[in-house]
């Protein structure tokens, strides 16, 4: 069905229902459940971006929480005030649209300058922090502190009697201060304002509990007091001293000094380095390691070849097939035709996860249908050798997508006048002739954008890769996990949420980098070429 | 419409193909032949391409009729039949498909809304009104749409983990999360298709309407929307389908195993032990496409346009 055709079947629809809406617009003025649903939509806004805001502050990111009460503020006096009717109608999807996809590209692209990812996810302090916590070991020999577990505003506290006798309670990260508390004989159970936890009190905080550790003073050196059961505290000091002023830790058992190096990490001078370490921003390195690593570079010149021979021949086979087929059932000698529609068509209205996986059973080597049944038992390596793989990618590829060509192309040969081809033929042209003259430049035309977008599309067509190899065979050259039938896209996937491996935020989105710039580049080649935006009006 | 009718202006009746009667060419016997030949062959090619298109579709079915299958199943189709793969299906607690279908549903219904409503109410704005910053808004859109959201996947994960952090129900592991991601990519191409069919309906309904009385927001949602409903079937199923496909950013950020997709679920479950769970998942993949299959051929005709409004004139 062509557009024109659209529109003169809506035309009737129009004038049908025309009567009903205006007869019931005459009614008045603003109607109240517009009104109603903008002060209830306004009014949730604003309460979640406070809140944020109150929390956002409260974790001092100060930017974050103006920023989202700028917009707020924004987004209100627009809605209230009479006017600006576009930025009423635009607003709701632009903010959706500013956060979810211009922010996050905005993010990736700090992403790639920095180191993110496991091991390096937060802090400088947080990790120097971590690190004491986990070297943490019971001093031997010393003392018990007696203790009850008290909660406030559900915030636990230890409440211990220290040896002296002398009541001081303190939490996670709030070291240890005296306290006025209620004595029991020589040890104190209760303070004013905190509510002391009974033994299933107790029970139930239990995991919580066991990961507490309570700093003795404001010096996380000096230890901290834990606790096996709720009811004693012991102190453990950490076998990993941190000396602020030379910024480096010191391992107290063996004298080993571990340096910031400006790694994101504490480093021993023969390379050992203290995990957790923190984020820092690392400049071009992604960049760097991806194009001079050879460990890196190999693998993804290889990808980024395989991915424009991908997109590129899925792209032009499934134009061909689909334009052929559509050249053949525009004959109207053919009996079934609707049939045959609705069969070659089956696969574009099946899920594309669901095929993809349906296929990867079907081409298994040891199990799958085809080597046994089509094949009689033979073990042909569809999936697992390096090169059939991409074969069977681009057999499979070319099912998922022809169809969509030969809508497309259907509908386009249909809006080329008859007369044409009728012109052409009394001068003498045979079939071949009237195609490759008269309905191919025509059908170009049309779908030419299509074919761009299909490209684009297919440059990204993580589905099918993933779900049909997961890019494997892996490539065993090379220690990054990587396959033969990998694509970019499929390869930022295995960078940052791989099974195997550390996961490495920073050198996947610099992979996601290079998408945007190679999208980016075949974008302002094809407008150029389709002059789809000089059309805007 | 249907494919085998002409656009009737187009042609006089001499040159009417269909005309066989009146057809201006004498044919030869030998002509005829060729000409028979190929349809033959014609015919031959058309079988071929539906044997390949249908094939992994029927196996799939068959498969999941098999109760006692392998990944090869018996050499032939259709030779068990047994409901046993789809009670297994809904059996097993550590794969909840009945959460996973309901999931997909949901988050593809409610994306599928909004995407209509948001995009609906830009293209209204881009359609009718007159503002300055209009053409770089529409180009804005068109740019944008070349840089699918699965690109930012890190991003959208740690963004979404910040996020988690202040409103843990909005965050990593909610449905309502998954949904505002997807809700980014609202503006985009679903847009253009609006601006392109509201474009198509005269201002003289909504001056008409302005004249009785009608405000904006009447226009918008009780003329504009409803004369414009094939184009918003075409999005919101477009937006459905996109969906129910996306696999990475819900595979990110759904963990629980109750939580997640089809996509994820079925993945994650068929790439744990292929042989072994390859009957059930059968079972599973013919559920989950059945919808999806039915909404595509209903509005089939819808859809065909919707491809087509962009480029055939």
């Amino acid at each position: 069905m062509t557009t024109t055709e659209l529109q003169s079947s809506s035309g009737t629809d129009r004038s049908r229902k025309r009567q009903r809406p205006i007869a019931r617009a005459a009614a008045g003025a603003p109607s109240t459940w517009v009104v109603l649903i903008k002060i209830i939509s306004l009014g949730v806004l604003d309460a979640v971006v406070i809140y944020a805001a109150f929390i956002l502050a409260l974790n001092e990111d100060w930017v974050l929480a103006a920023v989202a009460l700028v917009a707020a503020t924004l987004i209100n006096w627009i809605y209230i005030r009479r006017g600006s009717l576009p930025a009423k109608y635009l607003i709701p999807g632009t903010v959706f649209l500013l956060i979810f996809q211009m922010y996050a590209i905005v993010y990736s692209g700090y992403v790639a300058f920095t180191n993110y990812g496991d091991g390096h996810i937060g802090s400088k302090e947080a990790a120097v922090e971590a690190l004491i916590n986990k070297s943490l070991t019971r001093v031997p020999d010393s003392p018990a502190y007696p203790m009850v577990v008290v909660e406030q505003f559900g915030q636990l506290s230890f409440l211990v009697t220290d040896p002296d006798g002398e009541a001081l309670i303190g939490g996670e990260d709030r070291p240890l201060q005296p306290a006025d508390a209620d004595l029991e004989g020589d040890r104190a159970v209760a303070v004013e304002g905190y509510t002391t936890l009974d033994f299933a009190g107790v029970l139930a905080e239990q995991e919580q509990l066991a990961a507490m550790s309570v700093p003795l003073t404001d010096d996380p050196n000096d230890g901290a007091l834990r606790t096996p059961d709720g009811s004693q505290a012991f102190v453990y000091s950490a076998k990993m001293q941190y000396d602020e002023t030379a910024d480096a830790f010191i391992d107290t058992a063996t004298g080993k000094i571990y340096e910031d190096t400006g790694d994101g990490a504490f480093v021993a001078a023969d390379g050992t380095q203290l995990m957790p370490g923190w984020k820092i921003d690392v400049g071009f390195e992604n960049f760097v390691r991806a194009f001079t690593e050879e460990s890196i570079r190999g693998p993804l010149i290889a990808v980024v070849l395989w991915t424009f021979v991908f997109a590129g021949f899925t792209v032009a086979a499934t134009f061909a097939v689909g334009v052929f087929l559509a050249l053949i059932l525009n004959d109207w000698r053919l009996r079934f035709r609707r049939t045959f529609r609705v069969l070659v068509i089956l696969p574009y209205a099946f899920p594309v996860f669901l095929s993809a996986l349906i296929w990867s059973g079907m081409l298994n080597p040891q199990f799958g249908f085809i080597n046994q049944v089509l094949f009689g038992g033979a073990q042909i390596p569809w999936l697992t050798d390096p090169i059939l793989a991409k074969f069977s990618i681009l057999m499979v590829s070319l099912w998922l997508g022809y169809p969509y060509m030969f809508l497309v192309a259907t509908g386009a040969l249909q809006s080329i006048p008859e007369e044409l081809v009728e012109a052409a033929k009394v001068d003498g042209a045979g079939p071949w002739a009237v195609f490759r003259r008269i309905k191919l430049p025509l059908l170009m035309v049309s779908m030419a954008p299509l074919l761009i977008a299909s490209f684009a599309f297919n440059f990204n067509n993580f589905n099918l890769i993933y779900m049909l190899t997961r890019g494997g065979p892996q490539d065993i050259t090379t220690d990054m996990n990587v396959g033969a039938t990998d694509i970019l896209i499929t390869l930022v996937y295995k960078v940052a949420f791989g099974e195997t491996g550390g996961r490495d935020f920073g050198l996947a989105s610099a992979f996601s980098i290079i998408i945007f710039v190679l999208v980016a580049v075949i974008s302002v080649i094809s407008f150029r070429r389709t002059k789809t935006l000089e059309e805007l009006n | 419409m249907s494919v085998d009718t002409y656009p009737a202006t187009l042609h006089t009746p001499e040159v009417n193909p269909r005309g066989e009667k009146s057809g201006r060419v004498p044919k030869g016997p030998s002509q005829r032949r060729r000409t028979a030949r190929t349809l033959a062959a014609k015919y031959i090619v058309v079988i071929l391409t539906s044997v390949i298109a249908v094939f992994p579709i029927l196996y799939i079915v068959s498969a999941s009729l098999n109760p006692n299958g392998s990944l090869a199943g018996s050499s032939g189709l259709f030779t068990k039949f047994s409901l046993e793969n789809y009670i297994n299906l809904f059996s097993n607690p550590a794969q909840p498909f009945a959460a996973w279908f309901m999931n997909t549903l949901l988050i593809g219904l409610v994306t599928a809304a909004g995407t209509v409503l948001l995009g609906g109410l830009a293209a209204y704005a881009f359609s009718r009104m007159r503002f300055s910053g209009r053409r770089l808004g529409l180009i804005t859109i068109l740019l944008v749409q070349m840089f699918p959201q699965l690109l930012a996947v890190v991003a959208i994960f740690l963004l979404m983990k910040g996020i988690g952090d202040i409103f843990p129900a909005l965050g990593l592991n909610t449905h309502i999360g998954l949904i505002m991601v997807y809700l980014g990519g609202a503006l985009g191409v679903n847009t253009y298709l609006m601006y392109g069919f509201f474009n198509t309906v005269p201002v003289s309904i909504d001056e008409a309407a302005k004249l009785d009385g009608a405000g904006h927001s009447r226009i918008f949602f009780t003329i504009i929307l409803r004369l414009s409903a094939p184009v918003l079937a075409v999005v919101g199923l477009l937006s459905f389908i996109a969906t129910i496909n996306e696999f990475v950013i819900a595979s990110v950020l759904l963990t629980a195993p109750e939580k997640k997709t089809l996509a994820v679920g079925l993945y994650q479950f068929i790439a744990q032990e292929t042989s072994a769970n390859w009957p059930v998942f059968a079972a599973g993949a013919v559920l989950a496409a059945l919808p999806v299959v039915v909404l595509f051929f209903v509005l089939q005709k819808y859809i065909v346009s919707g491809l087509t409004a962009g480029s055939v004139k």
